[in-house]
């Protein structure tokens, strides 16, 4: 019932060509905002979600190719292929255990931080087809492109305004005005400029929980990531401060591409436009989040997300 | 109720009440025993120091702080000695906090985990542990003879730096630990380096720590004895070192460092092995003295801890 194989499968290399239409409609539920950026430079690729419905075309933010993670000997993910769409929302779900997480850290090489991790595979990241996993990218580099918002809310023990200014200071802006109005920009942009305007210099860790994990948003936004990646950005909040990010997450996705792993299949099903269901650190299905969560191809991502096991 | 006959008895509310109230006696019982262990501890330390106090009582004179060394019981002072040890102080934390902190970084942030650092660590570990008298020999050797720095204040500062490094770098390690991992994980993820998560957010978080592990440290250090009498301290000295302020350019001088010295411990030392009965209080006053310096510093850094506690709490 588990077999490895794996629904999503992306065409490459990249078919240059006119950005089509219809890529605007990639989601026949929910429109995609009119003000989406253009990108020329960007690469079309097509994509084939499942082997019944028809090619669309959209923009590929970043591929993962037969990506393979290993902890020493211990292999966590296995072959994973999956296309992660530019400006969209793609959610990981999974049982506990399945390298969700593994998977997402791969994105910013945060796994380099422990001895003895090898990756396989590769993750290109698009327009400039960099390499996230390769042996020669410093891993320094990927993660100032690639943000992160942790599981728990993780700020400094400093002031509210240094939280956010702390990703451009390490690239070197040092003008105040500038990173006054830089750090205002993602202040507003995380929907949280409003409540603490007035204490931006007060500590960090005086916000509320839901506070937090807007600033650590902040935080990763005032540095233009171009992925930004969510790891249960929402497992430790009450359900309002929850609503509050899940909201912000569906705004985000005009500005930057979003990689979300929840546990919650309800909070999948509202942010994410695709979705790929994991499991032993293997993909068992990627689709429209439309798709999975109203008729999934597999039996075993059926059971997981009808909650008969995991 | 559970079905299970073996542990029904045990759920029966009576039997839980009566458990309940003899658990919460013994859970008394300790806080009682604690308390006592705890007060005994301070009793020991009050008795200890009033005891100086009121021996060395008719020698708490400004004159005491002034005076040089004598032969004569109530001309008799402590000038050389706590000028002697708050240089030697001086020293020891300009050498063993940088060496100590550099370490324990190194040992926490940097050094991959394998047998060489994992023998290391066991040292370091062990170090805190060698009599202080081994160091003293340690330093006659090499600091005395083969760097010819000769029984100077430089000497002795080095052999109480040597002495209490491992605790610099133990409390140290122990101060960095206590960094929440999250905390490098979201400067790491932010595209810092090595070194930026360091000295932007291990360092400045754990200073609390840091700065109590370094005045715990030179509390032991300001107390040793044994290592500064191997490597030859005077006992009887009618003179100061160079004055490290000068009145012309540069301002400052190093020519203390190779001057010889004498410590309060080794001056109590002195004072206390003649066997003249007024020479006793002038010991007793200077351990009074030399306990309330440690007091003081360990106050301190329990002030700073606290500040940085109020400041950061994951």
């Amino acid at each position: 019932m588990m077999d490895s194989s794996t629904m999503a499968r992306a065409q490459l290399p990249p078919q240059v060509g006119e950005r089509s239409g219809e890529e605007h409609s990639l989601r026949n539920d929910q429109p995609v905002p009119a003000g989406t950026p253009e990108r020329g430079e960007s690469p079309k690729i097509s994509v084939t979600v499942g082997d019944t419905r028809k090619v669309r075309t959209l923009e590929v933010k970043a591929a993962v190719e037969n990506l393979s993670f290993y902890y020493g000997q211990h292999r966590a993910l296995k072959n994973l292929t999956i296309p992660i769409a530019d400006k969209q929302v793609t959610a990981l779900i999974g049982p506990s255990g399945c390298g969700k997480s593994t998977f997402l850290r791969c994105f910013n090489r945060m796994h380099d931080l422990q001895p003895d991790t090898r990756y396989e595979g590769s993750i290109t990241l698009h327009p400039d087809n960099l390499n996230l996993v390769g042996e020669h990218v410093d891993p320094i580099e990927v993660r100032m492109r690639i943000g992160m918002v942790f599981q728990k809310p993780n700020p400094f023990p400093k002031s509210v305004f240094e939280n956010v200014a702390y990703g451009l200071r390490l690239r070197g802006v040092r003008n105040r005005a500038t990173l006054a109005e830089e750090v205002e920009k993602a202040l507003r942009g995380a929907a949280l400029w409003d409540e603490v305007k007035d204490r931006l210099q007060d500590s960090a860790l005086a916000l509320s929980g839901g506070q937090m994990q807007r600033l650590c948003i902040a935080r990763a936004l005032a540095t233009t990531p171009e992925i930004l990646l969510f790891d249960e950005p929402t497992s430790a909040l009450d359900p309002i401060a929850t609503a509050k990010i899940e909201e912000l997450i569906s705004t985000l996705r005009d500005q930057v591409t979003v990689l979300i792993v929840t546990h919650n299949m309800q909070q999948a099903a509202r942010v994410s436009d695709y979705t790929a269901f994991m499991y032993l650190g293997e993909l068992i299905e990627f689709d429209e989040a439309a798709k999975i969560f109203t008729n999934p191809g597999k039996k075993a991502t059926e059971d997981y997300i009808t909650g008969r096991y995991g | 109720m559970s079905d299970n006959p073996a542990i029904a008895t045990f759920l029966d509310p009576k039997l839980v009440r009566d458990g309940l109230s003899r658990r919460k006696v013994l859970d008394q019982v300790f806080v009682i025993v604690g308390l006592l262990v705890m007060l005994v501890c301070l009793a020991i330390l009050a008795v200890l120091f009033i005891d100086l106090v009121r021996d060395g009582s008719e020698r708490f004179t400004w004159d005491f702080f002034t005076n040089f060394a004598s032969r004569r019981a109530e001309r008799a002072g402590i000038l050389a000695a706590w000028v002697g040890t708050t240089l030697i102080m001086i020293v020891t934390a300009v050498c063993a906090v940088p060496v100590g902190v550099a370490a324990a970084i190194y040992l926490e942030e940097y050094a991959p985990k394998n047998w060489f650092t994992a023998i290391i660590e066991i040292n370091v570990t062990n170090l805190a542990g060698v009599p202080s008298i081994v160091y003293g020999l340690l330093a006659l050797g090499l600091f005395v003879y083969q760097f010819d720095l000769g029984q100077s204040i430089a000497a002795a500062g080095l052999t109480l730096a040597l002495l209490i490094l491992p605790i610099v770098i133990v409390a140290t390690r122990e101060a960095i630990r206590s960094v929440p991992n999250a905390i490098r994980e979201a400067a790491y993820g932010l595209g810092a380096t090595r070194w930026e998560v360091t000295k932007d957010h291990v360092l400045p978080y754990s200073t609390g720590g840091i700065l109590t592990g370094m005045i715990l440290g030179l509390s032991r250090a300001i107390g040793e004895t044994a290592p500064i009498i191997t490597i030859g301290a005077l006992s009887f000295i009618a003179f100061l070192p160079e004055s490290p302020f000068t009145s012309e350019f540069p301002f400052i001088s190093f020519g203390w460092l190779n001057d010889p010295f004498t410590a309060m411990p080794i001056q109590m030392f002195n004072w206390v092995s003649r066997p003249d009965p007024a020479f006793q209080s002038n010991a007793a006053a200077a351990g009074a003295i030399l306990l309330g310096m440690t007091l003081l510093m360990n106050g301190v850094a329990i002030w700073i801890r606290y500040r940085y506690r109020k400041k950061i709490n994951w």
